[in-house]
């Protein structure tokens, strides 16, 4: 072994001794008998397995962040040296925490078996530190500012959500001396250097870039891990057992967010919880992406790096930065370069990324166009995998479309650029009848399948829609038929 | 009023309480089967070898390149097994199978130190098959002929005259997919063997007696020397009615020959691919109506996809043809059922039991037929109601009938239902791309089992020297409530707080000869038996007081002194019930259960997609035992219905390839349950009031499925909207599930038909 430090687990010290780099975080606590935390999924759907890990908190201030995470998915290696808080740790029968006690008494359990993950992402969100009482409620917020979203990646197949609704809208703020509130104030423990052999197989979380770049370059079979809520599926459910995984989720040279006249550059290891409070709405399209984008705890974990580096082609990032012509800055032992994102993807799960090479950052160009919107077709609106989806850029201006991008998913091997429906739009009247005809085109796009998720027919009939329901809306927005419509600069 | 149903004054029974293990719950402290395997030494762990095809003959097993495995201990095929090869009572499921029925059926199990090893044992087992033709729909079972099991009749009159006379007559098919039971908790069990050769599983079974019954005959050991213990379930829904059995007898199987205790849980893959999930239904239908909009007569056939053996397909079946009538009147009817043989899983229970695709049928058929009466859907549905003195058509009178009026005109009136109907039309005229519609649907379920010998339930109440009360009963917990109900129970016979009174695991040697805790009827049952048991005690200690009025404590500690007995075995059954199957005819049911339900919705002409805006539910469960339970179950059993109504979306690869007979929706990813999405953004949920039902215990009523049918409202409220994208008087033909995909295909059926713009792709 090799004197990898302890996860503190409720405020207990738990030694990493005997686990491998493929032993999940869950299946570590239920083997120490901490077994509130569950399996009935082991991919991420159903937050069955979800504790609260001690992170900084996303929007970037100083300080603790209590964050809900699929134990499923992450490796317990990656816990290493950090603070994790299970159901067990936050209350005990008698002194119930005050989220389990909204559950408990407004029949938020019925079986139960969800309830350990519903409880830790519930008081994520209690303990959100700007979560306060909101002007007013709507379909996802409570009058005690809690947002709804928080629990969309805990399924309950007994109450209905109701009740348990109904308790997270219950809930007031933490009392002044509640030991996880207070402890917000403190800074979160940064993971340290980690490397982890056993079972033919190793783990270990890299000090600094170069050191991740140095791993890559030396192992063909090394695995780059973010979030794993892709990796861990693989594990999980289709026996994938990488000889090395680098873990480089809080590589700082990584985790980059900057602002300039000309662009927005991301770093490909943010999280999209981070990006999102970071952002906090001053990019609408990519706000329209974010909370479409399966759940919290999967957004606490999951990298645009991560997202455009497994290349699916149903991936939700894809078509919005497609539409916003973002390029990719690439990096390895040999230098930067910097690619288009429409250049980038080369097939099924293939990309122009050579091995070795990690994503660095991912560059938008401003201002972004004025017409702006992300379609995506599912079967459930909270947390699902795209059918299709449409993200458009369009910069009308005077009633004539200047230019027009739009990104699609689901219709080919990979995400692709609508080229000729772009080509359709631009420098047309902003009208129904280009609308229609582009839609047209827009429909023949590309080569859909049919599958589970939906028929190819439905899914060719969805990219027309989409476009013809972008210019409904953005008629019923400004009120008007006439063709003058906003101009761009959608970055306020 | 009865004995059964009166409740004394200060009843417990009626309080708002919580589940009575709802702190464990919250804390992550309450145990469910696997959780035991942190807590037990030297646990070996099972992987299932499984068939990559659909329909094959087993032709070579070679086990040995699993023992190359390190960590490999023992790889169990049918040569092992001492008993009956077979994990049914039915006898047409071997466990180990020469010839794979379906895809993704298990060949084998191998046994390792660590679930790591056992995996990569599996993966080195080395099987021959030998690949057959596979049938994989209902279609195409019927154009092949494949049937298994009864194929009963119900019905009264004469269904071809009634239907020459009537004035309109239409006629079609109506087809509806299946559900995943998707029960957070996958199969579990845990089996050791102790000093003796007793068999103790641990099981996260809804029928601990059936799954000790199995594990004995696999076994070949007397009902005596085998223990099924459930502490909890994380659900059942019904899927753990039968199909738990299989997975114990596995465990148990490798713990007798280990000596090692043996965990087999399945993986969510593993637990839908394998296991048998709610059938899909088709049904062909022949309908008249006079004039004004009364029902003639029916003809029907309905065909479920029983998967690849009987297992509960026909008593599924049985509760269908007890079910399409529904709430209404058919003076003539004829309604006949088939099994489909196909090489799926094999289908099972399912809340609601064949009750809800019964319900479909009827409901589909007037909800289509409405526009073309020129009749309201609302009104057609109305006036077609029972009345008390009339019969279904499997001959039991229809008590209680006017309660299914009652609850419909309360909701109409609490609903707003004709204001919001106004305040709908104008919305539609106002909004080209968007439309609303409210469906309003009503639910009579009967409750009992089918199968009268069933209707029986025992208990064991202790009642100790300090005065503390234990309670033992033949029921599982799976989060329904029914334990926190059988608590109410016992305070309330005994006469003491609910904080005496502490209920233990259902374990088989504390109450023997159990039914299945299923068809609703688990509170009725277990709650006569528990009450009897303490009837018997407290009719004891009433002797032992002889009117002093001594606290309880007291003249508990003196009966024991004066050596009166404190504890009982209670039990209990249905009275009233008879049942001829070869006839179809009798008095099945003790009782009815009925619920109405209000239901908006919004789709979105572009896509589909639609959302619940609002639920109003009024429903009867008699005088509730426990209302905040009750509560959970209406709630929770309507948005279950409404996912396999609306959402869930059961595939398998009905290609020719290779993967034929595959489930393609075999993880969370790809089969989706409702989640905070479709919540109903309004939900009112109101119980029926002077609802006292003689015939249960405390005049309850069970609750467990007939919530789920409500869930028909938001289907027929998806009708309407789509109907409102196109002229009246059509039909509108929605497929089940109506996912956003089958919504947007009727709207735009519905679409083209008012000769609006053909939209790309169509």
């Amino acid at each position: 072994m090799t004197g990898i430090p302890d996860v503190m687990v409720n405020g207990e010290a738990l030694a990493l001794a005997g686990v491998t780099p493929h032993t999940t975080a869950l299946d570590f606590l239920r083997d120490r008998g901490l077994t509130g935390a569950k399996e009935s999924c082991a991919e991420g759907e159903c937050g069955a397995c979800c504790v609260l890990v001690a992170r900084p908190p996303a929007d970037g201030s100083p300080g603790t962040e209590w964050t809900s995470v699929n134990a499923c998915l992450v490796a317990a290696a990656s816990l290493a040296g950090q603070d994790v808080v299970t159901s067990e740790g936050l209350g005990t029968p008698d002194r119930l925490h005050p989220v389990q006690r909204e559950m408990a008494e407004r029949g938020g359990s019925q079986c139960g078996y969800c309830t350990p993950g519903f409880v830790c992402s519930m008081a994520a969100e209690y303990y959100r530190h700007d979560r306060g009482p909101a002007a007013s409620s709507n379909g996802t917020h409570g009058d005690n500012g809690f947002d709804l979203h928080a629990l969309t990646g805990n399924l309950c197949r007994c109450t209905g959500y109701r009740p348990i609704r109904d308790a997270a809208y219950a809930l007031g703020p933490p009392a002044p001396d509640d030991a996880l509130a207070v402890r917000r104030t403190a800074p979160a423990p940064a993971p340290p250097p980690t490397r982890l052999e056993a079972d033919g197989a190793a783990f270990v979380r890299p000090a600094d870039l170069a050191a991740a770049l140095d791993l890559l370059a030396d192992h063909a079979d090394a695995r780059a891990v973010a979030g794993a809520t892709d990796l861990g599926v693989e594990i999980n459910l289709r026996g994938a057992r990488p000889g090395l995984l680098v873990q480089i989720d809080r590589l700082e040279e990584l985790r980059g967010l900057r602002w300039s006249d000309a662009e927005l550059v991301i770093g490909a290891a943010l999280s999209l919880t981070e990006i999102e409070r970071r952002l906090a709405g001053r990019l609408p399209l990519l706000d329209e992406l974010f909370w479409q984008f399966a759940s919290r705890p999967i957004r606490n974990g999951a990298t645009l790096g991560g997202n455009l580096g497994t290349g699916s082609p149903i991936g939700d990032s894809p078509p919005v930065l497609l539409a916003l012509a973002a390029d990719l800055v690439l990096v390895s032992t040999s230098g930067e370069r910097r690619v288009a994102l429409a250049d980038y993807f080369t097939g099924y799960r293939t990309s122009v990324r050579e091995p070795g090479e990690l994503i660095k950052e991912v560059v938008i160009p401003l201002p972004v166009a004025g017409l702006t919107a992300f379609h995506k077709i599912a079967k459930r609106r909270f947390d699902d995998i795209s059918s299709v989806a449409v993200g458009f850029a369009l910069d009308v201006r005077d009633g004539v479309v200047r230019s027009a991008r739009i990104g699609l998913g689901g219709v080919a091997a990979t995400p692709v650029r609508a080229r000729e429906a772009e080509a359709t739009l631009n420098g047309r009247a902003w009208a129904q009848e280009t609308v229609d005809e582009a839609a047209d085109v827009l429909a023949a796009t590309g080569t859909p399948i049919d599958d589970q998720r939906a028929s190819a027919r439905y899914r060719a009939a969805m990219l027309g829609q989409a476009l013809r329901r972008l210019y409904a809306e953005e008629l019923v927005a400004t009120g008007s038929t006439d063709g003058s419509h906003g101009t761009g600069g959608g970055v306020a | 009023m009865s004995d059964l149903s009166r409740r004394p004054a200060a009843a417990v029974v009626g309080e708002t309480v919580p589940h009575e293990s709802a702190a464990l719950h919250v804390t992550g402290r309450a145990l469910y089967t696997d959780d035991l395997v942190a807590r037990t030494k030297g646990v070996l762990h099972a992987w299932p070898v499984q068939s990559p095809h659909a329909h094959a003959r087993v032709t070579g097993l070679r086990a040995e390149p699993a023992y190359d495995v390190p960590g490999v201990v023992r790889v169990l095929t049918a040569d092992d097994v001492p008993g009956l090869n077979d994990s049914g009572t039915k006898h047409d499921e071997p466990l180990f199978p020469a010839e794979v029925m379906y895809h993704g059926q298990v060949v084998c199990w191998v046994l390792a130190e660590t679930l790591e090893a056992a995996r990569r044992g599996a993966s080195a087992v080395d099987v021959d098959y030998e690949p057959l033709s596979a049938l994989l729909t209902i279609r195409e079972a019927i154009d092949a002929d494949s049937f298994q099991g009864v194929r009963p009749t119900a019905g009264h009159g004469d269904v071809e005259a009634a239907l020459a006379r009537a004035a309109h007559v239409f006629e079609g098919e109506t087809e509806m997919a299946g559900q995943e039971h998707f029960y957070l908790e996958t199969q579990a069990s845990l089996a050791d063997v102790d000093d003796a050769g007793q068999v103790f599983v641990q099981s996260s079974t809804q029928h601990p007696s059936e799954t000790q019954e199995v594990v004995a005959h696999v076994l070949d050991l007397a009902a005596h020397q085998v223990t099924v213990q459930c502490l909890r379930m994380g659900g059942g829904f019904g899927g753990k009615e039968v199909q738990a059995n299989g997975y114990a007898a596995v465990a148990a199987l490798g713990a007798a020959l280990t000596g090692r205790p043996v965990r087999v849980r399945l993986n969510r893959t593993q637990d839908i691919t394998m296991t048998g999930k709610r059938h899909g239904f088709h049904a062909t239908w022949r309908v008249g109506f006079d004039d004004d909009g009364h029902l003639v007569a029916l003809d029907t056939l309905l065909t479920s996809d029983g998967g690849w053996s009987l297992d509960l397909s026909e008593a599924v079946l049985a509760r269908a043809i007890c079910h399409v009538d529904n709430t209404y009147w058919i003076p003539d009817v004829r309604i006949r059922g088939r099994i489909a043989k196909t090489h799926k899983t094999s289908q099972t229970a399912f809340r609601g039991f064949g009750g809800p695709q019964g319900m479909l049928v009827l409901e589909d058929v007037l909800g289509r037929c409405a526009p073309l009466l020129g009749i309201d859907p609302l009104d057609l549905r109305r006036r077609n109601f029972y009345v008390e003195g009339q019969e279904t058509p499997y001959g039991q009178p229809v008590r209680h009938a006017a309660r299914a009026a009652t609850a419909w005109d309360q909701v109409l009136d609490g609903a707003d239902v004709a204001a919001r109907a106004r305040e709908i039309a104008d919305f539609n005229t106002a909004h080209e791309h968007t439309k609303r519609g409210l469906g309003v649907t009503p639910v009579k379920f009967g409750i009992s089992f089918n199968f009268t010998p069933l209707n029986q339930a025992g208990a064991l109440v202790h009642v100790y020297k300090d005065g503390s009360v234990l309670v033992n009963h033949g029921g599982t917990e799976m989060g329904q409530g029914l334990h926190t109900k059988m608590l109410q129970v016992a305070a309330t016979a005994l006469g003491v707080p609910l904080s005496r009174v502490r209920l233990a695991p259902t374990r088989t040697d504390k109450v023997p000869n159990t039914s299945a805790t299923a068809a609703s009827s688990s509170a009725d049952l277990n709650g006569g038996a528990v009450k009897d048991a303490c009837e018997q005690i407290r009719d004891r200690l009433v002797e032992v007081d002889a009117g002093r009025g001594l606290p309880w404590e007291q003249l508990v500690a003196e009966a024991y002194l004066e050596r009166v007995s404190l504890f009982a075995a209670g039990y209990y059954r249905t009275e009233g019930l008879h049942w001829d199957a070869d006839t179809f005819r009798g008095t099945p049911f003790k009782y009815f259960a009925y619920g109405v339900a209000a239901a908006e919705v919004e789709v979105d002409g572009f896509t589909g997609a639609y959302r619940t805006r609002r639920v109003d539910i009024v429903h009867d469960v008699g005088d509730s035992l426990s209302p905040l339970v009750d509560l959970g179950q209406i709630e929770g059993g309507f948005v279950q219905g409404a996912g396999w109504l609306t959402l869930e979306d059961l595939r398998w690869d009905t290609s020719d390839g290779e993967q034929r007979g595959r489930v393609t929706t075999q993880a969370a990813s790809t089969y989706k349950l409702p989640s905070f999405s479709e919540m109903p953004e309004v939900f009112n949920v109101t119980m029926l009031e002077r609802a006292h039902e003689e015939g249960a215990v405390y005049g309850s009523k069970a609750v467990g499925e007939p919530p789920l049918m409500l869930a028909l409202s938001v289907r027929e409220a998806l009708r309407q909207a789509c109907g409102a994208f196109g002229p009246a008087g059509r039909a509108v033909d929605l497929a089940s599930p109506a996912t956003p995909e089958a919504v947007y295909w009727a709207l735009d059926a519905a679409r083209l038909a008012a000769g609006m713009r053909e939209p790309a792709g169509a």
